[in-house]
Order: structure tokens, then C-alpha cells, then sequence
């Protein structure tokens, strides 16, 4: 595991790196031979259809999920043992209305709900973490509704607030699992471009899990493609095309880029031609 | 054993709460109902609010149902019923947190919780047949008995109060992560199982104590309503607890004085108020 020294600079700028591996869920193999680099501050986007491990992936890079075989490195460190440095944003959580619970105190989590201890609700620690969970929340536009019991506002909202939770402790990592999921066109594309805005200002690495690559299209340095056990990474425009996904999926699939750049898959095994035929009217030219 | 309430006030009801309350304190045993109340209150408050929280009032309620079993193993060993009840309630809580891990399907951990809950009644149901001893045996551990709390309880309940905040003053905020955001807390290095395991033990013991006030089986008017009350009136963390503390000092004192001058049995008078107040929040909700 600690081997590779001699690449030491190199190591300094690589966010995330994955060296053949694989995970099994339930005694089978989800995917193998991943290999994967991610430079610090890139923005990168992991796609599938439904079931193909991504939420998966994120879990093993976050030391959730054990692999099977192979090694990941995160910001310089075995998974799991950078997790203070990461802002997480799980798939599809949401709050029911018997939570009584404001949204503040739920970012505030972010920030400081893993020490031993107790919260004070006044002295000058207090003010401070107050200060800072008010500005991200302002950041993220959620200020409006934050002082509400969280389970009592629109999943959209919720997620803008968790979105905030993620990014309270100035990581220098984001995880997030499909955080444009519950959001309509405009706040989809206000997300994306608030993340890609967090990612070039701080310099934070991004992994984004998307079912719909057309919103974050224009700000992808990288994308992850999971189909059948199998991996491909690389640029949008080398691997989201006819030929590659064909290979990937080994069966024929098709991608259309209509006149506006948005991406279109056709025959996608198991999630038939989700990219982007959801929002025919959307978004100007992207690329 | 109970301890008969007929005729024990000297004076009626007054209105005038500084004799009355001189007149009930003239008794040892009213003084000691007053302060082991007060200590169970506020535990049974603080524990509760987190249980509320977790959505864990079925665990709660089945850990208070051992306590049944606990005291009258007690009676039938002649070791004194406390530990009984506090032996078998934590044993609970640790059968519990084994069994029914969070993350299993919440019908799952119901099941687990329900089989339980039914195999500590039945215990305590061959306990007190094995001891064949009088209905009080039954009744006081089911329903409380509070006025025959004696001075070495009333300093057990105290060490427990003392053990439990000592425990929740180290693992409040993660236990409080935990219990509204598991997936986020558990990626930030929470173990939230074993924060699962420690509450559970933590509430097996608050449980055990509000059951010699309140009785098993009312446990709820204790550990529940006072919390639920609270959390409905304000989502602020801080303020919720506080406010809890104080609902369930409050129903206690009005419980314990209500038992005093109607004699009435003290669970129903503590139930009674804590459900009052309880509607009185929900009304109170629907109006604003
Ligand atoms: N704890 C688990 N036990 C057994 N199987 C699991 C477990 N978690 C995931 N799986 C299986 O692993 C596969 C991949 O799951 P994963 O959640 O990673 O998919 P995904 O790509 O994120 O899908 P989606 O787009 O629906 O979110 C699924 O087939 C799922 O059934
Ligand atoms: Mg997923």
C-alpha cells in the first residue's frame, strides 16, 4: 500500500486513484479492473444505468464498501482515512415530516457532529460555527427556508440544504450521489454551475454521480462509465460516443448530439434513452 | 411495598401550594417520591428526547416492560427489586442492539423488538407464579409505586442519573448526528452502530428508573409524551430538550400532588397530565 513513493510530487496534485479494483456485492462481481486518476480540482462525473455500482464506487472511495481486490487512494491516504476532508452527499435521503429538526442544525451536523462532546447553544464557539453555517447556507441561496423543521420543506430544498451540509467544512473533496435528483431544469443548472463555481474557487475535487450528464456536460474534466462490470474513463468527448459505450455495453448503442450539445444515448441497456429526452427544451448551446 | 395512601394527608387540598406542599414534605415518604421523581424526570426527559428522535419508542417501551421481570426475579431471589429492574433492562438493551441492527428493514427490527418484549412479560409472568406472592408483586412493578421509595433507592436512582449524563455528555452530538443523518455521520467516522448499542443500554437504564415511578407500563408518560410534547412546540434543539426537562419535572410534581390529595395511583396521574399536555401542544400546532 505504501509503495509508491517514487511518484511522490505527482502524488501531491492526485486527488483519487484506483488500481484494479473490484467489488463484490452478495458473492458477485459488480465491477472489476477500475483504474482511475483524478487530479485535485477536477470535475468528474460518474455515469451508468441503474444498478451499475456507482453509488458503489463512491461508497469504496469513501472506505464504506471493502473491495475485493486492488487499492484506492484518497487525497494521499488509504479510503476511509480522509473522510474529514470530504463533504458527502448520500443518494436520495430525504427528511419526512415527523423530523423536528431545522434545517440549520442539520447543516451544522456538517460541520461539527463527529466530535465527542456536547453543543452548547451560546458562547463564543457557538456564534463562530453559527457564522459560518449562515454563510454556506446563503451560498447555496437555501436561506429562505434553513430556520424551518427540515422535514417540512420540498425534497428540492432539502437537497440545496444537504448540499450546503456537504460543503460546510471547506473540504477538499465532494461526493455527491445524484444531487441534481430531486431538482427542477433551473435549479438543476443553478446547482451544477454552483458546484462547478465551488470547484474552480477552491480547488475542490468533485465526484458527481448523474443520471442525466447534460446538465454538468459544459464543466466535466472527466467522466466515469460503468456498464456490465466494466469501467471506462476519460474526456466526455472520448467516451461518450457510439463506439465506445457499443464496446462498453456490448450491444449497440447510439449517442446523438442535437444542435445544442446536449448528449442523447440511445439503446442503453436497462435504463432505455434516459440522457437528456427528459428536458427536450433545455438549456442553451453547451459545448 | 406500597405503602396505603388512605387518610395520609393530615390537611385537604388548600390552594395555598406552600402548606400544601409542607404538609405533604411532613412525610419522609412524600420527600422521597418528591426527590427520586425529580431525578427520574429529568433522565426519563433527556433519554426520552433522543428516543423520540430515533423513532425508538417501541425499543424504549419493551426495555421498560423488562423491568417486570426484572423486579420479580428480584422478589424471587430476595436481592433487592432495583437491581432487578436495572439487571434486566440493560440486558435488554444489549439483546436488542445485537438483534436488531439499524439499517435492517424497520420491519425486521420490530420483530426482533416485539419477540422480546413478549419473552420479558412471560418471564415475569413465571417469575411472580413461581413466587406466588401477593397481586402487589405484580401490580407495583406494572404500574409504579412510588411512595415506597426508601433512601438507598433514592441515592441508586441518583448514581444512575449521574452515569447516564456522564455518558450523554461524551457521545451527545454524534449520538445526535447519528440519529438524524446515519449515512452522513457514518462517512465522517461515527460509529453509529455502537452509538446505537450505548443508547440502547443508556435507555434500558433511564427506562428502568421512570418504571418504579411510573410503573412498566406507563413508562410512556415519562420517556415519551413530555419529549414529544416538546419537539412539537419547537424544532430548535436546545430549546426542545430544555423544555422537555421541564414538562416532565412539571407532570411528575403534579402527578405525585394529584396521587397525594385524590389518591389516585400515581402512573395514572402522571399519564394523565403528561397526555394532556401532549394535546394541548398538538391543539395548540393546529391553531398556529
Ligand atoms: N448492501 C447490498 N447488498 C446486496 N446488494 C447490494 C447492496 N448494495 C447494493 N447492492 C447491489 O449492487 C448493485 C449496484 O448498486 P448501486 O446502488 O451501486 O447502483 P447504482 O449504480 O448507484 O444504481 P442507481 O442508479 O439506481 O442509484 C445493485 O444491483 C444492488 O442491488
Ligand atoms: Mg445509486
Amino acid at each position: 500500500m505504501s509503495n509508491q513513493r517514487p511518484a511522490a510530487a505527482a502524488d501531491s496534485t492526485t486527488a483519487l486513484r484506483m488500481r484494479g479494483a473490484a467489488v463484490e456485492v452478495g458473492g458477485e462481481v459488480l465491477w472489476r479492473d477500475v483504474d482511475l486518476s483524478v487530479e485535485a480540482g477536477q470535475f468528474v462525473a460518474i455515469l451508468g444505468a441503474n444498478g451499475a455500482g456507482k453509488s458503489t464506487l463512491v461508497k469504496a472511495v469513501l472506505g464504506l464498501v471493502q473491495l475485493a481486490s486492488g487499492e484506492v487512494e484518497v487525497l494521499g491516504s488509504p479510503a476511509g482515512q480522509a473522510n474529514r476532508d470530504i463533504g458527502y452527499l448520500p443518494q436520495r435521503r430525504t427528511f419526512d415530516s415527523s423530523v423536528r429538526v431545522r434545517g440549520v442544525d442539520v447543516v451544522r451536523l456538517g460541520l461539527d457532529g463527529d466530535r465527542w462532546g456536547f453543543t452548547l447553544p451560546w458562547g463564543k464557539n457557538a456564534k463562530r460555527a453559527r457564522e459560518i453555517v449562515r454563510q454556506v447556507i446563503d451560498v447555496v441561496g437555501a436561506s429562505s427556508y434553513a430556520q424551518r423543521p427540515i422535514g417540512q420543506i420540498s425534497g428540492g430544498e432539502q437537497q440545496r440544504l444537504l448540499i450546503a451540509q456537504a460543503l460546510v467544512r471547506k473540504p477538499k473533496m465532494l461526493i455527491l450521489d445524484e444531487p441534481l435528483d430531486s431538482l427542477d431544469l433551473p435549479n438543476q443548472s443553478a446547482i451544477a454551475a454552483l458546484i462547478k463555481r465551488v470547484c474552480q474557487e477552491q480547488g475542490v475535487t468533485v465526484l458527481m454521480v448523474a443520471h442525466d450528464v447534460n446538465p454538468i456536460l459544459p464543466y466535466l474534466d472527466q467522466v466515469v462509465y460503468l456498464a456490465g462490470g466494466a469501467v471506462m474513463c476519460g474526456t466526455p468527448a472520448e467516451v461518450i460516443t457510439s463506439e465506445k459505450l457499443t464496446t462498453l455495453y456490448k450491444s449497440p448503442v447510439e449517442v446523438l448530439r442535437a444542435s445544442d450539445g446536449r448528449l442523447v444515448v440511445v439503446g442503453e441497456p436497462e435504463a432505455p434513452a434516459h440522457h437528456g429526452d427528459r428536458h427536450a427544451h433545455v438549456h442553451g448551446s453547451h459545448a | 411495598m406500597t405503602v396505603m395512601l388512605a387518610g395520609a394527608a393530615s390537611s385537604p387540598w388548600s390552594w395555598n401550594l406552600i402548606d400544601d406542599v409542607r404538609d405533604m414534605w411532613s412525610y419522609p415518604f412524600m420527600v422521597n417520591a418528591f426527590r427520586a421523581g425529580s431525578i427520574v424526570a429529568v433522565v426519563a426527559g433527556v433519554v426520552g428526547w433522543f428516543m423520540v428522535l430515533r423513532k425508538q419508542t417501541f425499543a424504549g417501551h419493551t426495555l421498560a416492560i423488562s423491568a417486570f421481570p426484572g423486579a420479580a426475579a428480584a422478589t424471587l431471589l430476595g436481592v433487592s427489586a432495583t437491581a432487578g429492574y436495572f439487571a434486566f433492562a440493560v440486558a435488554a438493551a444489549i439483546v436488542v442492539s445485537v438483534a436488531a441492527r439499524p439499517g435492517t428493514r424497520f420491519s425486521e427490527e420490530s420483530a426482533v423488538i416485539g419477540t422480546v418484549q413478549a419473552f420479558a412479560l412471560a418471564c415475569g409472568y413465571l417469575f411472580v407464579s413461581l413466587y406466588k406472592g401477593f397481586l402487589n408483586s405484580v401490580t407495583a412493578p406494572l404500574f409504579g409505586s412510588s411512595f415506597a421509595i426508601t433512601n438507598d433507592q433514592v441515592v441508586t436512582l441518583g448514581l444512575v442519573a449521574v452515569a447516564t449524563f456522564a455518558v450523554l455528555a461524551v457521545i451527545g452530538r454524534p449520538l445526535f448526528f447519528a440519529s438524524v443523518d446515519s449515512d452522513v455521520a457514518a462517512a465522517r467516522g461515527v460509529q453509529v452502530r455502537l452509538h446505537n448499542a450505548v443508547f440502547l443500554v443508556v435507555l434500558g437504564a433511564a427506562a428502568a428508573e421512570a418504571s418504579q415511578i411510573a410503573g412498566a407500563l406507563l413508562v410512556f408518560s415519562l420517556l415519551v409524551m413530555p419529549a414529544a410534547t416538546a419537539q412539537l412546540v419547537s424544532a430548535k434543539p436546545a430549546v426542545s430538550l430544555g423544555l422537555t426537562v421541564v414538562l416532565a419535572l412539571l407532570v411528575t410534581w403534579a402527578g405525585l400532588v394529584l396521587a397525594y390529595y385524590a389518591l389516585y395511583p400515581l402512573g395514572f396521574c402522571i399519564s394523565s397530565f403528561a397526555f394532556g399536555l401532549y394535546l394541548l401542544a398538538r391543539a395548540g400546532r393546529r391553531v398556529a
